[in-house]
């Protein structure tokens, strides 16, 4: 099989956000940058997965910088066999998904793998629009996939339940929870992942519909109001009164 | 011309298309423009549309069960021919699975997870959250407009707009599915989590599945849906689509009541911009009570017992 896995570059969970006097760029000082955590845990080694179980090739796509490199990295430990790099830094989704689509156009991949979101823009966009410009089918949050000759059975996220579908491949899915275990790179795979091939690629032009213009932080929260744990009936008040829901 | 998608269910107009009717009726005021409606689902609306805005409501027959694929078409025709500049939809199930098909489609820009607009510069500017609830960001758009997903929950619908609306209904005439549906398996009963504006989170501190009695008791007297932290939903104490967080669900209810949960960041990312929260934990440093409106440090088997009883007596009496 011939897979393709689009992998991103997100600040940690933990990372303090703050951003310039301008508004427009995050202080990366101090932040740690990962592998985007739905990208490694679930689209990744699900990819690996059908590699081990079919035989064939996992591809990892990455559309960013040279400092990007790290978690690319990451990706070929885990088990990736090659890396590509579309050398720019996308100013948004459409950048990343128009990339990715250009690339992936001639290379006849059975199935192109995403995380659910990536966990700064949180916007679930680039798989959908990667399908949208390929013209292929797309599952998103897809939380079980089996794979029979051709044909994809998946388990994805549906308004008010899940549904089970049958796809016929080539395809597009974002991987949610349930779709496999996270997997731990071990020594060898970060010896071997040195020797892999990580290509460059140069991107074509792509055409934005949207501008960023300001980050903005949240109003900083009041301190929390503590009640003891014998005044309950000032806890009711609290739900009648200011939250007004009984 | 606006169009938006309005979803119903079960007979019933999503909450979630009413927000995207809000932010579409405010966006029309601002540029001028109107407002239509494309109802899919099971159903006529059950509220009137024109009250949130709506100047035109197209009702489409046999909607119930569409493939994202087949909604995108039906999207892109109906915006084609209404030269329709902005498409709005939820950032629900449905939004995440067909927002991007369909701007990639119609060539218009993206913007999902949308919580508000500004358009006193006269240019609009969606506001959408980012980095797990811990910032926001404002984008403009170009003349084209855009596809605008907003998040569920992130917009208070607002009525008594007092639009006169014309109803019509169009049959689907859908292209053929790429996707072929084996199953759907709907979660009965209460409000679906994502959706839910008031929501009671229990984590590890209960200590045992058995225990949970009193959490489903809170949740009924407050009309809550139940959730829950991911260590639980881990052990199976509790079923994962109850699981909020990062690698669960992201809500963002009016109110949510956290019950022995720590508050790890990686809990916190999933729940942080809910209106209010309400932390009932023994551990006085436990993180959560930084992120809380309101806090009870006690043992939870003697607290919330005592607040359901209360509770019931309160509303006994009024």
């Amino acid at each position: 099989m011939n897979l393709l896995v689009c992998i991103s570059k997100t600040p940690d969970t933990t990372s303090k956000i703050a951003f310039d006097a301008s508004g427009k760029k995050l202080l990366e000082d101090g932040v740690q940058f990962i592998l985007n955590p739905y990208d490694e845990w679930y689209a990744l080694v699900r990819a690996i997965e059908l590699k081990e179980q079919f035989g064939g090739q996992v591809d990892v796509i990455h559309v960013g910088e040279a400092s990007s490199e790290m978690i690319i990295r990451k990706a070929l430990a885990i088990g990736a066999d090659a890396a590509y790099r579309v050398d720019m830094t996308p100013a948004g989704s459409w950048d990343t998904a128009s990339q990715i689509a250009a690339f992936a156009k001639t290379r006849n991949y059975d199935l192109i793998f995403l995380g659910k979101e990536t966990i700064d823009y949180n916007g679930s966009e680039v798989g959908s629009m990667l399908a949208g410009i390929l013209d292929l089918p797309y599952i998103a949050y897809a939380s079980k996939l089996t794979i029979n000759g051709q044909i994809a059975t998946l388990e994805s996220e549906i308004e008010g339940g899940i549904a089970v579908s049958e796809v016929n491949l080539p395809m597009v899915l974002s991987c949610a929870k349930g779709m496999a275990e996270q997997r731990i790179p071990n020594m060898m795979g970060i010896m071997n992942a040195k020797k892999k091939p990580l290509e460059v690629v140069s991107p074509t032009d792509v055409h934005q519909h949207i501008r960023l213009e300001r980050f903005e932080l949240p109003p900083a929260k009041s301190s929390v109001t503590m009640i003891a744990p014998d005044d309950i009936d000032k806890l009711v008040d609290i739900f009648h009164s200011d939250l007004k829901i009984i | 011309m606006i169009l938006v998608l309005t979803e119903i269910f079960h007979q019933q107009i999503k909450r979630t298309s009413l927000e995207s009717l809000t932010l579409a009726a405010q966006l029309a005021k601002a540029t001028g423009s109107k407002v239509k409606a494309l109802c899919i689902g099971d159903g006529t609306p059950s509220v009137d549309l024109g009250d949130y805005g709506a100047d035109e409501v197209v009702v489409i027959n046999d909607s119930a069960l569409l493939e994202n694929d087949q909604l995108c078409d039906l999207i892109c025709r109906t915006a084609t021919r209404d030269n329709a500049s902005y498409v709005i939809l939820s950032l629900n199930s449905t939004g995440k699975s067909t927002a991007g098909l369909v701007a990639a489609k119609l060539n218009k820009g993206l913007i999902s997870g949308v919580t508000g607009m500004n358009t006193d510069s006269g240019n609009p500017l969606f506001k959408k959250n980012v980095f797990s609830g811990k910032a926001s960001a404002w984008y403009s758009v170009d003349q084209h407009g855009a596809v605008v997903a907003t998040l569920p929950n992130g917009i208070s619908p607002v009525s008594g707009q007092g639009k006169q609306t014309s109803l019509s209904t169009s049959n689907s005439e859908c292209v053929t599915s790429k996707i072929k549906r084996l199953e759907r398996r709907l979660q009965a009963g209460k409000t679906p989590l994502a959706e839910a504006s008031v929501v009671v989170s229990a984590g590890r501190g209960m200590k045992d599945p058995s225990n949970w009695g009193m959490i489903e008791e809170l949740s009924d007297i407050l009309g809550a849906t139940t959730a829950c932290s991911r260590p639980v939903a881990d052990a199976g104490w509790r079923p994962h689509h109850e699981h909020v967080g990062q690698t669960g669900l992201a809500i963002r209810p009016n109110v949510y009541v956290a019950i022995g949960i720590s508050g790890a960041i990686q809990h916190l990312a999933g729940v942080n911009n809910s209106r209010k929260i309400i932390v009932i934990n023994k551990d006085p440093e436990a993180p959560f009570f930084k992120a809380a409106d309101y806090g009870v440090c006690g043992d939870l088997f003697e607290i919330v017992p005592k607040l359901n009883e209360a509770l019931k007596n309160f509303k006994s009496k009024s």
